[in-house]
Formats: structure tokens, C-alpha cells, sequence
């Protein structure tokens, strides 16, 4: 049984979840990564993704967020999402709302370096979108 | 003296508009209660955002590589002045009290030879400062449309802000709103955003008891996701705060008006019937000179 580890997920409008639990699985910008109890403090970026919460009582939550940060600690784990929704109430027309404005950025982009991280943006919310 | 007629019209019109502004206040109390639950709600991730963003400005800060959205130009020529107000009157001073306190910000600017440039959020505010600023109202948003005041309506505002800061436009960037004290009491704010004014490093620290982070990617770049991000949810805090205040301010406009309605009625009720009573012994007067008369 693996310890307790506190998990807040935040968007900017509420707070999604505040609980213990034993892992999280979290879409980092440089790949999943799965945090429990005792983890070494990082800061990183998260891309549009599925968050995956595994509850100390063995339930699975899976959450959408789009883009955000995750603040870890040894004890705790802070999830700031741009935006997040349970999986269970997602509406697929929103991912494709967002997959439109994506595009709309890639062609509006100012400059190379602004484009390609349009780009990445738009290539992980396709991959979410087929994911769910 | 206006006839008995004239004042049983006038009584009835203006319990019309007691019941009205009666009906508003009651509105404004249930708008209020939610508004004031969304700020609760946006409370965590704001509180969140700032401690995360004051631990990794201190990190980035070492390495001496900060965005400029976070140093600013280095100039502070042109300022751009935010001014969030709301879209719909009836609400006592809230609006001109928040344009008022933006006007004079701006006055004193250009006195002292400034530039200043003007982004209104809300109708009101813009109407106001029209009179005395017009040309220099570069950008207007009007959110009367909007029910719920959402985290991208604040994001689409902040977006507009970056592109102008990046396109060159200004160089210190103003928000303008107003605080919800309370129902009563709601103050006048101005709050810099661009350069971004950090909250003291100190909270952060003991937040992570003394931890050393590791960043992926880089804190710059990380800061860089961030700074934009950061800039969206104080104008979202912003907005949210708008709102209560409005809610508040219109809640105890509208109840005082309440109480002048009915105030007003009393005294018409009291002109009425002195009137209708001296009607009547006019009348009797009348009949009993008469019958002596005869």
C-alpha cells in the first residue's frame, strides 16, 4: 500500500479535486510522468492530456485538462490546468472547438518559434481528441 | 395644488416603481451571492499561481534570464490603462467611481508627459471616459452579452493586452477595477500587470520548505507559459471582483431608492388625504352656509 499523497487539481474557475491518493498520472510537456508520495520536488508544464488519479480507496478518476502546470512536492501535488473537466462530462465538441482554434493560431503565428509551439499544441490536442 | 386625481396617479406610479427597483435589489442580492461564490471559487488557483510564480521568478531570477512581460522595456513612456467596469448602470457610483479614479491616473500621466492609451472593459466605463479621452481609447470590449463571466473572456482580453505589448504599444500596462470590500464598500483599484509586480518571494519559500526544484522544461522557459498565463487570471480576478462589486453596489442602490419610494409615497398619501379632507369640509361648508342663507 503505497503512502498517502495529497492532489489538488485547480482550474481557474473552481476547484476540481482536493484528496489524498496514491498516484497520479500526469501529462507532462516531456512525457508522462506518475507521481506518488515522496516525489522529488519539479516544476513542469503539462500539455492537453488525460490526467489519471488513482484514489487511496483504489478508485480511478480520469480528468481532461488543457495545458497548465503541476507543481509536485514530496507531500503534495498541485495540478493549475488551464481549463479541466471530468472525462465523464467531457463534450466532444469542445476538443474540436479548441483542435479549430489551434489551427487559427498555427496561421496567425508571428514568428517560426511561435508556430511550432502552435504547432505542438494543436499535435497533442488531435492526439487527446482521438485518445477519447 | 394638484388635484386629487393628479395625486392618486402620482401615488400609484411611483409604487409601480418601488415595486420595481424592489424586484431589482432582490435580482442583484441573488447575482450577488453567486458572484461572490465564483471569486471564492477562482480564490485557490490565483493564490496557487502567485506562489508558484514568485518561487520560479526566484529561480529564473539567479539566472538572469526573465521575459520581458515580467522585466517590462525598461521604459515606462506609454502606459496602458485597463479600465474594467460594468456593462449596465443603475448601481450608485460603482461606475464613475472606478473611471473617476482612472481619470485622474491618467490626467496626472499626461501631465507628466506620458503617452497613455486606453482599454475599456465594460460599456459604462467607456461611455464615461469617452467625454474627456476619446482618442485615446485604443481597444474596447463590451461583455453585456456574457451571463457568467468565464475564465476566456478573460483570456481573450489578455490576449488583446500581449499583442499589444508585444507589437510595441505601451510599455506599462495599468488594470483598473474595483475591490469588493463588502455590499457596502467597494474601492477603486489600480493594479500593474505589465511589468508584472510580483508578490514578496518570502511566502514562497516557506511554502516549499526550502526545496530545491527541479524544472522541465527550463524555468525561462516555463516562466514564459507562465507570465502570459498569470496576466489572464488577474484580469480574470479582476472581472470576478467587478461583478460582486456591481452586484453589491446595485443591491444597495436599488435599496435605497426602495426606501425613497416609499418615503415619498407616505408624504403623498398625507398631501392626499389632507386634500381630500379639506375637500370634504370645503363641501360642508358649502351646504350649511346655504342652508342658513335660506
Amino acid at each position: 500500500m503505497a503512502e498517502p499523497y495529497k492532489f489538488e487539481l485547480v482550474s481557474p474557475e473552481r476547484l476540481l479535486v482536493s484528496e489524498s491518493v496514491e498516484s497520479i498520472v500526469i501529462p507532462a510537456t516531456e512525457g508522462e510522468m506518475t507521481v506518488m508520495a515522496n516525489h522529488s520536488p519539479v516544476m513542469t508544464t503539462i500539455k492537453p492530456g488525460i490526467v489519471t488519479v488513482k484514489t487511496v480507496s483504489g478508485k480511478e478518476d480520469r480528468y481532461v485538462v488543457y495545458g497548465g502546470f503541476a507543481d509536485i512536492l514530496p507531500d503534495t501535488c498541485t495540478l493549475l490546468a488551464e481549463s479541466a473537466t471530468h472525462i465523464d462530462t467531457l463534450d466532444k465538441a469542445d476538443i474540436t472547438a479548441r483542435v479549430e482554434r489551434a489551427r487559427a493560431d498555427i496561421g496567425s503565428a508571428p514568428d517560426d518559434h511561435a508556430r511550432t509551439r502552435a504547432e505542438e499544441f494543436l499535435h497533442h490536442l488531435s492526439a487527446l481528441g482521438d485518445a477519447v | 395644488m394638484a388635484s386629487l386625481k393628479e395625486l392618486r396617479n402620482r401615488i400609484a406610479s411611483v409604487k409601480a416603481t418601488q415595486k420595481i427597483t424592489k424586484a431589482m435589489q432582490m435580482v442583484a442580492a441573488a447575482k450577488l451571492r453567486r458572484a461572490q461564490e465564483a471569486a471564492e471559487a477562482a480564490r485557490p488557483y490565483s493564490t496557487r499561481m502567485a506562489a508558484v510564480l514568485a518561487n520560479i521568478s526566484q529561480a529564473v531570477a539567479d539566472g538572469g534570464d526573465a521575459p520581458a512581460l515580467m522585466t517590462g522595456t525598461g521604459k515606462s513612456d506609454v502606459h496602458l490603462l485597463v479600465v474594467a467596469t460594468a456593462d449596465r448602470g443603475l448601481a450608485g457610483a460603482f461606475n464613475s467611481q472606478i473611471a473617476r479614479f482612472a481619470r485622474d491616473h491618467a490626467r496626472k500621466l499626461i501631465a507628466e508627459g506620458k503617452t497613455v492609451k486606453i482599454f475599456t472593459v465594460g460599456k459604462k466605463g467607456n461611455d464615461i471616459l469617452r467625454r474627456e479621452f476619446a482618442s485615446l481609447i485604443v481597444e474596447k470590449v463590451e461583455l453585456r452579452e456574457v451571463k457568467q463571466i468565464g475564465f476566456t473572456n478573460a483570456e481573450a482580453i489578455a490576449r488583446r493586452v500581449i499583442e499589444m505589448f508585444n507589437a510595441g504599444e505601451f510599455d506599462v500596462c495599468t488594470l483598473f477595477y474595483s475591490e469588493f470590500k463588502s455590499v457596502i464598500s467597494q474601492v477603486p483599484t489600480a493594479q500593474q500587470i505589465i511589468p508584472a509586480s510580483l508578490p514578496a518571494v518570502a511566502g514562497a519559500v516557506s511554502g516549499t520548505n526550502g526545496a530545491v526544484y527541479e524544472y522541465e522544461p527550463d524555468p525561462a522557459e516555463i516562466l514564459n507559459d507562465l507570465i502570459p498565463r498569470n496576466i489572464s487570471v488577474q484580469i480574470f480576478r479582476a472581472l470576478l471582483e467587478n461583478v460582486a462589486g456591481e452586484m453589491g453596489a446595485k443591491m444597495s442602490a436599488m435599496d435605497n431608492a426602495t426606501r425613497n419610494a416609499g418615503d415619498m409615497i407616505n408624504r403623498l398619501t398625507i398631501t392626499y388625504n389632507r386634500q381630500r379632507q379639506a375637500q370634504i369640509t370645503k363641501e360642508l361648508i358649502e351646504i350649511i352656509s346655504g342652508a342658513e342663507a335660506l
